[in-house]
């Protein structure tokens, strides 16, 4: 882990975001030893910043890793969890893969769909919500799956789907909690986790301590 | 016989802390290499124990050691972008024990001499990804990682990363792109990682219960390891059950048991009084096997490989009698035409074709020809549809895609052509 100097055009450019993201960048930068591999972390942190990838926040990530904008929006476009639109509070991912299918998955996004009026591949319920089908998320010994923000509950039926649903329309959490979700929407899992942690997401990104998007405790 | 979950089998609550860690001899392994015996002798004693890679290719740890190149720095990358379907082990290594693979971590690079060190986790696990950090977090502070550990002089840095949602990234030329900053797409080889890898400096690149394995080695040595298990498929491995089966999971086995005793002992056998159909021996991947052919086939590396499908990533899907197995081939091959990074033509256009032949067969609109269609398609990405596949793309993805469709055809034409025929045939 080394410091990090910026630039005087380094520093503008990262002056746009917060001092906590600013924080965050420079510590991300000081933990790879050529700066275009913070390009991914950086992205997160983008995300954070503007809720979703924006050009702007591509154009800050660019000039922190010396890329061009069209080298950073080439690595934003392949990776399906880089959202280049606004999207709900409550990101709802239904696995519809192999092993969650075998298991009834269909039935569950079906679910969720009708219960949100939301259609796969959409945002809408007056931006709270935005659905998707998704592939394998290694879960597949708790079939059939679904994600809110990133965060897992398993063993899901089409009727507990549409309890979640509610719940969250109707209020819904500020972190979004595994533990929480599992214990009141889930069934069967792929393995018992341990004890209950309290760390969630509080925007449809991965909640990870070094990507400033994770809240709650340990 | 445990390896790798004796410990969060024993400690539910707590086996992923520090204190847990070492109050179990955690740490005890990373003492006597730096301190005792040394960077040879760990190396020799993986090689030793045969161990091979869990994350699919099962090619030996210790072989792949030695192909890496003197130039300095060098880099050790641990794959924790788990993503084939029906693969969940990592998963639970990760968030139940990662103090055990970032031991590993140590072993390793302090083995060849290596200072930096990252652990590759996909983006979709957030809370295995928090777990791991925070043990990263902890092995700093007891100095474990960083400056010179041990008093020995020697320096580690780990470094964290998540994906963001790219299958391809578990190929290990792709994971390095993506880890350059790059889209995730695959290189050609050679050169391998070992000779020119991260940053086109060597590079090892090791799967997450690969290295989680080595602290059981140094502290039982290479020989021990060895002798767990068939010759060629030595030790015990993680497998992932899933599917139709009533008890799935992650099992810790030591390989040799035939499909039969794992699927209907350990497996406990078809829920509600249904019947085996078929089954993926090792990942959506690979090619299916039927009862009929295979139930009596030893669950090992080799056996599995000469019954023309592998072991791949140890993950075992069951299909029972009720099972539409063309909406199954279906949906893996809806997988691999998503998750095609794009630069070759065969996997390209070939997987999303044969998505769209699927969706034709499946909406009633099928013809005869479809059959030919679809194995022609097969053989243009992989031709002479052998197993294992012969290739005309650069990583194995495309040619993965065929393996459901040939196994379908191979198997169960006589249901594909009942679909198209306007007959039901399902279960």
């Amino acid at each position: 882990m080394r410091d990090v100097v910026l630039s005087a055009e380094e520093t503008e450019a990262i002056n746009a975001w917060s001092a906590e993201s600013q924080g965050l960048a420079r510590e991300i930068l000081g933990k790879y030893p050529e700066k275009r591999s913070a390009v991914m972390p950086l992205l997160y942190v983008s995300m954070i910043e503007n809720r979703y990838v924006t050009n702007e926040g591509m154009k800050v990530v660019s000039i922190l890793t010396g890329l061009t904008a069209a080298q950073v929006q080439a690595v934003a476009s392949f990776y399906s969890m880089y959202k280049r639109e606004e999207l709900g509070d409550y990101l709802v991912s239904v696995c519809t893969s192999i092993s969650c299918f075998l298991r009834g998955a269909d039935d569950v996004l079906a679910a969720v769909e009708d219960e949100s009026g939301v259609p796969d591949g959409e945002t809408g319920g007056e931006g709270k919500f935005s659905v998707e089908h998704i592939e394998c998320n290694g879960a597949c010994g708790g079939a059939p799956v679904v994600l809110v923000n990133y965060e897992m509950i398993e063993g899901v039926t089409p009727d507990k789907a549409r309890e979640l649903v509610k719940w969250l329309r109707d209020g819904g959490p500020d972190v979004v909690n595994t533990e929480e979700m599992q214990q009141l929407f889930g069934g069967e899992r792929a393995f018992d986790w341990g004890i209950k942690e309290l760390e969630g997401a509080i925007l449809p990104i991965p909640a990870f301590g070094p990507y400033g998007s994770v809240k709650g405790t340990s | 016989m445990k390896v790798l979950t004796e410990r969060m089998e024993a400690h539910r609550t707590d086996s992923h802390t520090m204190e847990r860690y070492e109050a179990t001899g955690g740490y005890s392994a990373m003492r006597k290499g730096l301190l005792d015996i040394g960077a040879e002798a760990i190396a020799a004693e993986v090689k030793a124990s045969n161990i091979r890679g869990r994350g699919g290719a099962n090619f030996p740890a210790g072989v792949k050691w030695g192909f890496l190149a003197p130039a300095k720095p060098a880099y050790l990358v641990i794959n924790g972008d788990e993503s084939e379907p029906g693969t969940f082990k990592d998963r639970q290594l990760l968030e139940r024990d990662p103090h055990q693979l970032i031991e590993g971590v140590i072993l390793t690079s302090f083995a060849l001499g290596i200072n930096h060190a990252f652990i590759y986790i996909r983006g979709e696990y957030p809370k295995p990804a928090r777990r791991v950090q925070h043990a990263v977090d902890a092995a700093y502070e007891k100095g474990y990682v960083g400056k010179d550990i041990l008093g020995t002089g020697f320096d580690l840095d780990i470094t964290v990363h998540l994906g963001a949602g790219a299958y391809i990234c578990g190929e290990e030329s792709a994971l390095l792109n993506s880890l350059e900053g790059r889209r995730g797409e695959p290189r050609l080889k050679p050169p391998f990682p070992a000779v020119a890898g991260l940053y086109a400096k060597p590079t090892i690149v090791n799967n997450v219960e690969t290295i989680s394995n080595v602290p059981w080695i140094i502290n039982n040595g290479g020989i021990a390891y060895a002798s767990i298990g068939p010759d060629t498929s030595a030790g015990t491995r993680m497998i992932s059950l899933s599917g139709h089966i009533n008890n799935p999971g992650n099992y810790e086995i030591v390989m040799g048991m035939t499909w039969r005793e794992l699927i209907y002992e350990l497996g406990g056998g078809i829920p509600d009084g249904r019947e085996l159909k078929a089954w993926i021996p090792g990942g959506s991947s690979a090619p299916w096997f039927v009862p009929e052919e295979h139930l009596d086939t030893p669950v090992t590396i080799d056996d599995v490989g000469k019954h023309g499908s592998m072991m791949g990533s140890g993950a075992i899907i069951i299909m029972d009698d009720s099972t539409d197995l063309i909406a199954a081939a279906h949906r893996i091959v809806r997988f691999y035409a998503h998750e095609s990074c794009g630069q070759c033509t065969p996997c390209r256009e070939g997987t999303s074709w044969m998505e769209r032949i699927f969706n034709r067969i499946i909406s009633g609109q099928g013809r005869m020809a479809d059959i030919d269609l679809l194995l022609d398609v097969c053989d243009g990405i992989s031709p002479g549809l052998t197993w294992p596949p012969a290739m005309t793309t650069i990583c194995p993805l495309g040619p993965s895609a065929t393996a459901p469709v040939v196994s379908l055809m191979r198997y169960f034409r006589d249901e594909v052509e009942a679909r198209i025929g306007g007959e039901v045939a399902v279960g």
